[in-house]
């Protein structure tokens, strides 16, 4: 046991193995890639449902429902029948792990949404602001922090779902852990998992300082 | 200056929130709803600023038909007070206030300027702008949600039992302010209460309604105190009904005799019992102390030294209902009448009370003129338009 934590350090501090194509620097960025584009792709897709979802109240049945849904999906199978169906390319996994983060941040828009304050939202009405004020000036604001958690929730997943990638033959940390599996390497396979972790909690409490740094000055009560 | 003509509101369901209402608010006047919950008044209330549309009848304001207007163009001409004041918690109270302004183009350095100016009104310290209203006690924010319905100053205000969540104390406070506002503003205010003190205290007048969206009665309050139109309206009342309407009546014609009065500093010996058993002590200045029992004089020291029982003296605005409560708690059977300074007048004997009270109830029910009640009766002889 010992001697397997003393390989892995070595593994993950020797110079050679952080440079180079094949790098963990490398890895890295490309885990980060599929990552941040993954994300990003999967708000532009869901904010604006959840908004709309949470606004009008309609279809608040299939946001609530969604991201059990989104539980049950087997990303794995996801990126094989994508990988099947359109070949090889790294399609398969960005729509996955998009598939992946989507539900996450529908339900949490909806759900802050939902939680703004009937009241709040009838004065706003009552005193002139027009349905779209209300959604950008009212509703958005208050909901934010909820909206932010979703974003966090689905960005930790991406991450730690973005070693798919490497099943399907590309590159980012799933590399280490798919190479060592096939080769029988146990401390490769750690280390790629080791430095999986290590990104999905520096990702999420990057995410935690920036909505910190947006509801600065903000009273807790009305976070 | 708002109308209602056969105005109704039916769900698709069946229900019946507001029943062929025709209703006249006047200028300037504080037009007060009332009625059990489910009556309709506060579906009433909504439709003046189209949060509620109407199914039958039109409404006007200022003698426009409200439909003609863009709603979002007509809720900014009209201030809306809610009972849990409905302030943007994320926010600042100057911000909160300054929302009209800004939706109406006014510019953020005017709006904020026109915001700072009605903390001041509605008696908040200037210190209170930077905060958010949850740092507010509820009094506080409601006086934020009044601030914030008067910034671009509309001619019509709406409030929504603006006080129904604050304890009594507060609440009273909050009335005087309002009324101390409107002395000055001359606002058209509908205000919805199911609180019937609360509506004597404020309104000019008084609209009943009851369940099933009815209007009973629309009258001045002392008209309906003096001649409720049913019984349901005379149960709505409540059983001190006659007692209400001493609140309405002031103190100011009420004759009182020359006081009967003794200085703090005169020997309490010397005190004569001609005068009656109780003796009324005053200070130096004449503001009264309390009264003196002459039947258990001290031996020695000034009347101010003297156990004393408690007066509260009242001022010629003070209603004929203070002064009852003060003629029976007093011990002297009297209340002690004092300038707005506090120095005393005179002393005005319970019969002199009794009688104006039996008064102001004889001209209540006998002399008052039916005008205020038309707009209850008007409403029966409009037909209703189809929806």
């Amino acid at each position: 046991m010992l001697e397997l934590l003393k390989n892995l350090a070595s593994w993950l501090t020797s110079p050679a193995q952080w440079s180079g194509p094949e790098g963990i620097a490398t890895r890295i960025l490309e885990h980060l890639e599929y990552s941040v584009l993954a994300t990003l792709a999967a708000a532009v897709i869901a904010l604006p449902i959840g908004l709309l979802i949470g606004h009008t109240g309609r279809g608040a049945f299939l946001a609530v429902n969604l991201s059990s849904f989104g539980r049950a999906l087997p990303t794995v199978g996801l990126v094989t029948l994508v990988f099947l169906a359109g070949g090889l390319s790294v399609w398969p996994v960005y729509v996955s792990l998009v598939a992946l983060a989507v539900p996450v941040i529908i339900t949490n828009t909806y759900a802050g949404m939902a939680a703004v304050d009937p009241e709040v939202k009838d004065a706003a009405k009552g005193v002139g602001l027009r349905g779209r004020q209300i959604l950008w000036q009212v509703e958005l604001p208050l909901a934010l922090p909820l909206i932010m958690t979703g974003v966090r929730l689905a960005t930790v997943q991406v991450v730690a779902t973005a070693t798919i990638a490497a099943y399907v033959s590309f590159g980012g940390l799933g590399r280490y852990v798919f190479d060592g599996l096939a080769q029988r390497d146990l401390v490769q396979v750690l280390g790629g998992a080791a430095l999986v972790a290590v990104l999905a909690v520096v990702a999420d409490l990057a995410l935690g300082g920036l909505t910190r740094l947006l509801f600065r000055g903000r009273p807790a009560a009305a976070r | 200056m708002i109308k209602f003509d056969a105005v109704s509101k039916r769900y698709p369901n069946g229900t019946t929130a507001v029943d062929d209402l025709s209703l006249d608010l006047p200028e300037g006047g504080v037009t007060v709803l009332v009625g059990s919950s489910g009556c309709g008044k506060t579906t009433t209330l909504r439709m003046v600023n189209r949060m509620v549309e109407p199914t039958a009848g039109t409404i006007s304001v200022g003698g426009r038909d409200i439909l003609e207007a863009d709603a979002a163009e007509l809720r900014r001409g009209i201030g809306y007070v809610i009972q849990q004041s409905g302030l943007f918690p994320h926010r600042t109270v100057l911000d909160n206030i300054a929302t009209v302004p800004l939706l109406l183009g006014w510019g953020r350095r005017k709006a904020r300027a026109r915001a700072a100016e009605l903390l001041e009104l509605v008696g908040l310290p200037g210190d209170a702008g930077k905060r958010y209203p949850h740092q507010l006690s509820g009094g506080q924010q409601q006086r934020v949600g009044v601030a914030r319905a008067l910034a671009a100053d509309p001619p019509v205000l709406l409030m929504d039992e603006p006080f129904g969540a604050v304890d009594p104390v507060v609440r009273t406070q909050l009335q005087n302010e309002l009324l101390r506002l409107q002395e000055e503003l001359r606002k058209t205010v509908v205000f919805v209460t199911h609180d019937i003190d609360e509506a004597v205290r404020l309104g000019d007048r008084i609209a009943v309604f009851r369940t099933g969206g009815r209007l009973v009665q629309c009258a001045e309050p002392a008209e309906l105190l003096a001649r409720p139109a049913d019984d349901f309206v005379a149960d709505f009342l409540g059983a001190e009904r006659g007692l209400k309407l001493l609140s309405l009546t002031s103190l100011a014609d009420v004759p009182s005799a020359p006081g009967r009065a003794i200085r703090a500093d005169e020997p309490a010996g010397a005190v004569s019992r001609a005068g009656g058993r109780w003796r009324l002590v005053t200070s130096a200045r004449g503001e009264p102390l309390g009264w003196l029992d002459t039947d258990a004089l001290p031996a020695g020291g000034t009347a101010g030294e003297a156990a004393l029982a408690p007066v509260r003296p009242l001022r010629d605005t003070d209603s004929l209902l203070s002064a009852l409560n003060e003629a029976v708690s007093s011990p002297a059977g009297a209340v002690a009448r004092v300038t707005t300074d506090g120095v005393l007048t005179g002393i005005t004997s319970r019969e002199a009370i009794h009688d104006r009270a039996g008064r102001s109830h004889a001209e209540a029910a006998g002399t008052t003129t039916p005008a205020a009640a038309t707009g209850a009766t008007a409403a029966a002889a409009a037909t209703e338009r189809p929806a």
